[in-house]
């Protein structure tokens, strides 16, 4: 099984975790940007067999965690419309606004349906003409162009009870946000592995070359992450600051330009509000208005307000990479995956949910 | 959110760039087969080709070439040869 079990090979682990501590000579701050490398970190265990010095931060890429309470609180009021029916993927569902959540507004009567891609939300549509389906879509650049294809789907088979509310993001303008941080010190980003397919590696070229950093893309099993962080440990040892690929079997350089075609023709970018990092120039991605028809915010005439976050909740300062759950008094007592308060606690990549699951307590 | 894992193709329906009729793979990986869309993909697969998948779509078809310079510098990363590294933009 080629492509597969290769990279899950258990005997790779020790030797390469061995070759981490030889090569890492000072210590080393790596922010693993993506929930689903926070989690393969986390369910492989790998914090546990790290060299000492080497130490991990969890960053922003939770497209969940980083959604905003207003746009949550947007969602809810399409949701709560008469004849709408709101399609959503899973890990949305319980993330509080600022009154309650999509669950909360499904026990009040409202229409909301989990489903596992876009296109599904457009087949519901199709199946219930006599609802508007509303697809409220998160997700980065692995998720924007399918929701294009789908738009541009519904446009082809002229299917006008279908619309989106967009809470797209786009990683590199918020990256870039976080980098000015300067109380983040990093050695080495490590870039996530799908936004990087789409993308393709060359788009950190900025964020290595402005910030003096180490940026590696990585894969999600464990002999990846180590490989991509020997990379990352190499370029601090040498002095070298920049962008390296160890997950070429999925990423290339210039990444997916087809995808990014269709997503670049449905979308444009837009200023928009992430949880925590407050608004960000350029980082999310608006349907064009040549689109109008299927954007749910114009059809419904929605005004995202300005909501503070919920009371407490550390989320903002934990995407930024500056505080642990365990500095959060609410972690694992008043907030816990049953009952969240916070976005990182409800989704399976928040960084919260992951320190939860793994009985993390650092 | 992501599907780690790449699912082999065991069928092409469509043909590529004819949006006209559905563009769809059959794709299996631990005994589990789903259908997936083919619109957005890199390169057009082919049967035995494998496919990262992300919500219903295909979104990359692995390369065996780059599989194999991949595999290639994690094993010497784990033999603890220091290969020259870095530099090798876009290839490794
Ligand atoms: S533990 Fe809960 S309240 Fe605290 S930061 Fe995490 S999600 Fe927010």
């Amino acid at each position: 099984m080629k492509y597969v079990s290769e990279f899950r090979d258990k005997t790779f682990i020790a030797p390469l975790v061995d070759e981490l501590r030889r090569t890492i000579d000072r210590p080393l701050r790596v922010m693993e940007v993506c929930g689903t490398h926070t989690m393969a970190i986390f369910r492989h265990g790998l914090r546990a067999i790290l060299p000492e010095g080497l130490n991990l931060i969890s960053g922003p890429g939770c497209p969940v965690c980083v959604t905003s309470a207003a746009h949550i609180d947007g969602f809810i009021e399409v949701a709560g419309r008469q004849g709408v029916r709101a399609a959503i993927f899973g890990d949305l569902f319980r993330v509080p606004g600022t009154h309650g959540s999509l669950a909360r507004a499904q026990s009040a009567g409202a229409h909301v349906e989990v489903v596992y891609s876009p296109t599904d939300a457009l087949a519901l549509a199709r199946n219930h003409p006599e609802e508007i389906v509303v697809f409220l879509s998160v997700g980065f650049e692995t998720t924007i162009p399918l929701v294009a294809a789908t738009i541009l789907e519904a446009q082809r088979q002229e299917v006008d009870n279908f619309a989106v509310f967009s809470a797209h993001k786009i990683m590199p303008p918020a990256l870039a946000a976080l980098l000015g941080d300067p109380e983040l010190r990093l050695d080495g980003l490590l870039c996530p592995g799908h936004v990087s397919t789409i993308i393709g590696a060359a788009a950190y070229e900025p964020l290595a070359a402005g910030h003096g950093l180490s940026c590696v893309v990585a894969g999600f099993e464990p002999v990846d992450i180590l490989q991509a962080l020997i990379m990352v440990a190499r370029q601090a040892r040498e002095g070298r600051f920049e962008v390296e690929n160890a997950y070429g079997r999925a990423v290339t350089w210039e990444g997916n330009p087809r995808a990014r075609k269709l997503m670049d023709q449905v979308f444009e970018p837009v200023d928009c509000q992430w949880r925590g990092l407050g608004i960000i120039p350029g980082s999310g991605m608006a349907i064009r208005p040549e689109f109008a028809r299927f954007d749910a915010e114009k059809r419904f005439g929605i005004r995202l307000a300005d909501t503070p976050e919920p009371k407490g909740c550390m989320c903002g300062e934990i995407l930024k990479g500056r505080k642990t759950p365990a500095d959060c008094p609410l972690f694992a007592g008043r907030c816990t995956p049953l009952d969240p308060v916070g976005p990182c606690m409800v989704s399976s990549e928040g960084t919260c949910a992951a320190h939860y699951r793994f009985g993390q307590t650092g | 959110m992501c599907l780690a894992v790449p699912m082999r193709v065991i069928a092409v329906k469509g043909i590529e760039n004819d949006y006209s009729i559905p563009q769809i793979g059959i794709v299996e990986a631990q005994g589990i087969e789903k259908q997936v869309r083919l619109d957005l993909v890199d390169r057009w697969p082919e049967i035995g080709d494998y496919l990262i998948i992300h919500a219903g779509f295909a979104i990359h078809t692995l390369d065996a070439a780059e599989a194999e310079t991949n595999l290639r510098l994690l094993r010497e990363m784990a033999a603890g040869v220091s290969a020259e590294s870095g530099g090798e933009k876009g290839s490794l």
